[in-house]
C-alpha cells in the first residue's frame, strides 16, 4: 500500500531530478525542519530535506570533528559524493550546531548557485520571536525572488499554505487511525510516508496520501500488535530498526522526532499576513530540543501523545553526540516513569547494530508484556 | 637542551592584583547572602550589565569560568563528572557543564576557608563549602546547551527563577535594526523579570555605569592583546589565561574595567617599550584555539622548551575581547561608543549593538568567518604555526574547527591539531601530546 512512497524515498534524487525536468523549476536541499518549506513552495522551488544514508563515514573527517553527531556527517557526505549535484540551493534555519556544520562545509566545497542560513529565533517562548522572525522572512522572501526571478505574491503564499496544511492534516488523520486497537499501518511504513513528504511535491503527495487513506480505512491487518510503542528522541530515519522491533512482537503507533511527527503536526493559522502567519507557525510548533526552554513544553506533549496513542513503552533513540537531545531524555525519562511508561534508551548512530539492538529490546518487550504471560 | 636568552623577562608586577580580585568574587558570592545581598548564576558571556541595575550587592557566579575552576582541582573534578554520570548525563556533553551540575550535585563549592578563616580554594586546605545556591539565573543563549544547562540547574536545586536572552541573531556583518530590538526587547523584559522575582526597584544610573564598564572591559583587553603583536610578545597565553578570566566573572564590573584600563594595559605597554619578552628564548610563535585543558597548562611551559611561545588566541583575544577593522586594515581595539545615556532603551540598544559584533560569536553562524578571523591573527601576529584543540569538551567553541584548520594549511600556516578536554582530564593524554609537539616543532625548524 505504500509502495509509491517507498519508491520516492527510496529514489530520492530521481525523483528530484525528473521534478526539475519536468517543471523547469529550482530544487532547494535544506537541512532542519525549522526551514519554512511554504515560502519556497511558493516561489516555485522544490525543496527537499537532506538526510543521510547510513554508511559508515568515510569521506567527513578532514571537515567535521568526530565528536560531532554522526547524522550530520552522513549529511555533509552526501554532497561531498555529489549525490545531490542537481541541487540549485543550499539552506539551513538555525537550530543545532552540529547539523550547521554539514551546511557551512558544504556550501564551501560544493557551492551551489544559492545558500542561507535563515535566522531562525532559539527563544520561541519569546513574545518578540514572532515579529523578529516575520522580517526574516520578509528579508528571506526578497532574496528568492531575487535568486527565482519570480514576485512571490500573498496568494502564492495562501495556496503554498493551503497545500502544506492540507498535507499536515492528512498526515495526522494517518496518525490517529494508529489510534485504534489494531493500526492498519506499521511504524516502519509512516515512516517512510512521512520521510517521502520531505522530498517530494506535497501537492504529489497529498495525492498518494488520500488514496492511502482510502484504502486503509475498515483494513486491518493480519498481524499481531504486540506492545504499543512510541519512538522518540534524536533524528532517526532507520527504517530497518523499525522493521526489527515490529517483527519482535511490537507495533509502532506514534513517534516524537523530526523525522517524524515533529515535522508536520501544527497547521499554519491563516492571517491578514502570510509571512506572520507562517512565522507562528514555526514558533508556535512542537519544538526541537534546542528551542525548548525555559520551559519545558516537549514533556507534556509525549505525555499527551502516550495517553491518546494508548502506549505501552517508549523506546528513546538517542543519536551519538546530539547534544540537545542528551540535555533532555534525562527529564524525558522520568516524566514517562513517573506516568508509569517504561523507557528503553539506545544509543545509535548511522549504522544501526541491529542484532545487539534485537537483544536488547526484545528483553524490554518482555519486560513490558510480562502481565500477559502469566 | 635550554636555548640562550635572546630578550629580558620579568615577571607581571599585577599578577597578584588578578588572583584578588579573582579570589574576592567567589567569596562575594559565596557570602552575598550574609551582607543582605544577592546572588545569580548565568554565562561568561551573558549581559551581566543588566543585573547590575538591582544593586552594588548583587553577586555574580558565571558557568564557566567556575566549570573551570573545578576541572583545576582534580579530585573534586572527578568527583563532580562522576556524580553528573551517576544522574545519566552522558560524558560527552559540555564538561564545564558537567563539572557545574556535579558541583550542585555533591555540594560542595570549591572554595572555602582554612582554619585562619581565610577563605581559600578547597585544594589548598580550605573545608568546602555547600554550593551556594542562586536567587535567580540571568543566562545568555547562543550554543546549545546555553540555556539548557540552567534547565537542568533548575532541575537539579528543585527550581529556580530563570531568565534567558536568545542572542543568536546572525553575524555581525548582516546587524539589522530588526535584530538588534528583538534582544534589547528580551533585555526590557528581561528587566521586568529581574524586579518581579528580587521584589526591587530597578536603578538604570547603575545599569549605565554598569555598560560602561562593560565597553572598557572588553575594548581595553583587545587594546592588551593587541599589544602581543610586539616581537618579543610582552604576554605568553598561559599568563593570559588567568588574566582574561577576569572579563568571564564580570564584564560590567568596575573591578575588571578599571584593572584591565589602569593597572593592566600600563603595565603591558611598558613591558613594550621596554621589550620585556614573557618568553625570553622567543624563536617561534604559534597559536591556539579554543579552551585548554585547564589541568594540563603544563603544555604551554613545554613550548619555551623550544624557543616557542604561544601568543594568544581567538579564543583568548575574542572571548571578551571587542576589535574591530581599523583604517589601516588591521585588528585593533573597538572604539568605546562616545555618548551619554538618557534612557534605558538608549543604553540598552548600544549596549547590544556593541555586544554582536563579539568575535567569538561570529563562528556560530559560520566557520568560514572564524577562518578569517584566525587567518588574520596568523598574519598580524606574525605566527610561524597553530596548534588546535581539538576539544571534546567543548561543542560551541570546536564547531567548525576541522573547516579552520583546513582554511589554516590553506593559507600557508602550519597546523597542529591535538584532541582533548578543556575540564574532562580523562580525556587528554598528555604524554601523547608532547610527542605531538616535539614533532610540531621540529617541522617549524626548532631543534
Amino acid at each position: 500500500m505504500i509502495e509509491q512512497f517507498k519508491q520516492w524515498e527510496k529514489n530520492r534524487h530521481d525523483y528530484a531530478k525528473e521534478w526539475k525536468e519536468n517543471n523547469g523549476g529550482k530544487v532547494m536541499g535544506y537541512f532542519c525542519t525549522y526551514v519554512p518549506e511554504e515560502i519556497l513552495y511558493a516561489a516555485g522551488v522544490l525543496p527537499v530535506r537532506i538526510l543521510g544514508s547510513h554508511e559508515p563515514q568515510d569521506v567527513t573527517e578532514p571537515h567535521i570533528f568526530a565528536m560531532f553527531c554522526p547524522f550530520c556527517r552522513d549529511c555533509l557526505a552526501q554532497g561531498l559524493k555529489n549525490r545531490y549535484k542537481y541541487l540549485d540551493g543550499l539552506m539551513i534555519s538555525q537550530s543545532c550546531l552540529h547539523i550547521r556544520q554539514a551546511y557551512t562545509s558544504w556550501i564551501k566545497h560544493r557551492p551551489v548557485e544559492f545558500e542561507k542560513f535563515l535566522c531562525m529565533p532559539h527563544k520561541v517562548q519569546s513574545p518578540h520571536a514572532y515579529e523578529f522572525l516575520t522580517e526574516e522572512y520578509r528579508v528571506f522572501k526578497k532574496e528568492a525572488e531575487e535568486w527565482t526571478g519570480k514576485k512571490i505574491t500573498d496568494k502564492d503564499l495562501d495556496n503554498a499554505i493551503k497545500v502544506y496544511n492540507e498535507n499536515r492534516r492528512l498526515m495526522r488523520k494517518l496518525y490517529d487511525l494508529r489510534k485504534s486497537d489494531n493500526p492498519p499501518i506499521t511504524g516502519e511504513e509512516v515512516m517512510e510516508v512521512v520521510m517521502a513528504m520531505q522530498m517530494t511535491d506535497k501537492a504529489e503527495h497529498n495525492k498518494m496520501l488520500k488514496e492511502l487513506l482510502a484504502k486503509l480505512e475498515g483494513y486491518t491487518p493480519d498481524r499481531e500488535v504486540g506492545s504499543r510503542l512510541m519512538i522518540l528522541g534524536s533524528e532517526d530515519d532507520d527504517t530497518v530498526f523499525m522493521n526489527m522491533v515490529e517483527n519482535c512482537g511490537a507495533t509502532f503507533v506514534v513517534d516524537e522526532h523530526c523525522t517524524g511527527s515533529r515535522y508536520f503536526w501544527n497547521e499554519v493559522v491563516p492571517g491578514e499576513d502570510p509571512l506572520a502567519a507562517i512565522a507562528a507557525r514555526y514558533i508556535d510548533r512542537v519544538p526541537c530540543p534546542t528551542k525548548d526552554w525555559e520551559e519545558r513544553k516537549r514533556i507534556p506533549h509525549i505525555l499527551n501523545l502516550c495517553k491518546e496513542w494508548n502506549v505501552d513503552g517508549a523506546i528513546i533513540m538517542q543519536q551519538k553526540f546530539c547534544d540537545p537531545h542528551e540535555l533532555d531524555f534525562v527529564a524525558i525519562q522520568k516524566a514517562l516513569k513517573d506516568a508509569g511508561i517504561p523507557t528503553l534508551f539506545l544509543e545509535f548512530d548511522v549504522t544501526v547494530p541491529v542484532g545487539q539492538f534485537k537483544i536488547r529490546v526484545e528483553a524490554f518487550l518482555e519486560m513490558i508484556g510480562e502481565e500477559d504471560l502469566f | 637542551m635550554e636555548l640562550e636568552a635572546k630578550y629580558p623577562t620579568e615577571k607581571l608586577k599585577c599578577w597578584n592584583k588578578a588572583k584578588d580580585i579573582r579570589m574576592k568574587y567567589y567569596q562575594d558570592y559565596a557570602e552575598a547572602h550574609d551582607k543582605g545581598g544577592l546572588r545569580w548564576a548565568g554565562g561568561a558571556w551573558t549581559f551581566d550589565a543588566i543585573p547590575a541595575g538591582l544593586g552594588d550587592d548583587v553577586y555574580p557566579i558565571t558557568s564557566e569560568p567556575y566549570g573551570a575552576t573545578i576541572a583545576f582541582d582534580k579530585d573534586l573534578s572527578l568527583e563532580c563528572m562522576e556524580a553528573a554520570e551517576v544522574q545519566g548525563y552522558p560524558r560527552d556533553l559540555c564538561s564545564y557543564m558537567r563539572n557545574y551540575w556535579g558541583s550542585i550535585i555533591i555540594d560542595k563549592y570549591p572554595f572555602g576557608y582554612n582554619k585562619d578563616g581565610e577563605f581559600v580554594p578547597r585544594f589548598k586546605g580550605a573545608k568546602p563549602l555547600g554550593f551556594p545556591k542562586p536567587d535567580f539565573i540571568w543566562q545568555d543563549h547562543i550554543c546549545c546547551s546555553h540555556a539548557k544547562w540552567y534547565q537542568v540547574v533548575s532541575d537539579l536545586e528543585g527550581g529556580i527563577p530563570m531568565f534567558t536572552v536568545d542572542n543568536a541573531v546572525g553575524p555581525a556583518n548582516e546587524l539589522t535594526d530588526s535584530k538588534i530590538k528583538f534582544v534589547v526587547e528580551q533585555l526590557k523584559d528581561g528587566v521586568k523579570f529581574l524586579e518581579k522575582v528580587t521584589d526591587r526597584d530597578y536603578d538604570d544610573e547603575l545599569l549605565f555605569k554598569a555598560i560602561r564598564n562593560h565597553f572598557v572591559s572588553t575594548s581595553k583587553w583587545a587594546e592588551i592583546c593587541e599589544l602581543n603583536k610586539a616581537v618579543p610578545a610582552p604576554l605568553d597565553e598561559k599568563s593570559i589565561y588567568s588574566l582574561y578570566v577576569l572579563g568571564t566573572l564580570q564584564k560590567a564590573g568596575k573591578q575588571v574595567a578599571d584593572f584591565y584600563e589602569k593597572v593592566l594595559l600600563p603595565e603591558v605597554k611598558d613591558r613594550v617599550k621596554r621589550g620585556i619578552a614573557a618568553v625570553p628564548n622567543e624563536q617561534f610563535r604559534v597559536m591556539s584555539d579554543t579552551q585548554p585543558p585547564w589541568s594540563f597548562l603544563g603544555i604551554f611551559r613545554y613550548l619555551e622548551k623550544f624557543g616557542c611561545i604561544s601568543i594568544g588566541s581567538l579564543y583568548t583575544f575574542g572571548l571578551i575581547g571587542q576589535w574591530e577593522v581599523k583604517k589601516d586594515d588591521t585588528w585593533g581595539p573597538k572604539t568605546i561608543p562616545d555618548m551619554e545615556f538618557s534612557s534605558r532603551d538608549q543604553a540598552l540598544y548600544e549596549y547590544v549593538k556593541y555586544e554582536l559584533h563579539r568575535p567569538e560569536w561570529q563562528h556560530f553562524y559560520s566557520c568560514h568567518l572564524k577562518s578569517d578571523m584566525m587567518i588574520r591573527i596568523a598574519k598580524e601576529w606574525k605566527l610561524n604555526g597553530v596548534m588546535l584543540h581539538y576539544n571534546r569538551g567543548c561543542e560551541g567553541l570546536s564547531v567548525g574547527i576541522a573547516e579552520n584548520r583546513l582554511a589554516l594549511l590553506d593559507a600557508g600556516f602550519p597546523v597542529m591539531a591535538f584532541e582533548g578536554n578543556n575540564a574532562d582530564e580523562r580525556e587528554f593524554d598528555e604524554a601523547r601530546t608532547k610527542a605531538k609537539i616535539n614533532a610540531f616543532m621540529e617541522t617549524l625548524g626548532a631543534k
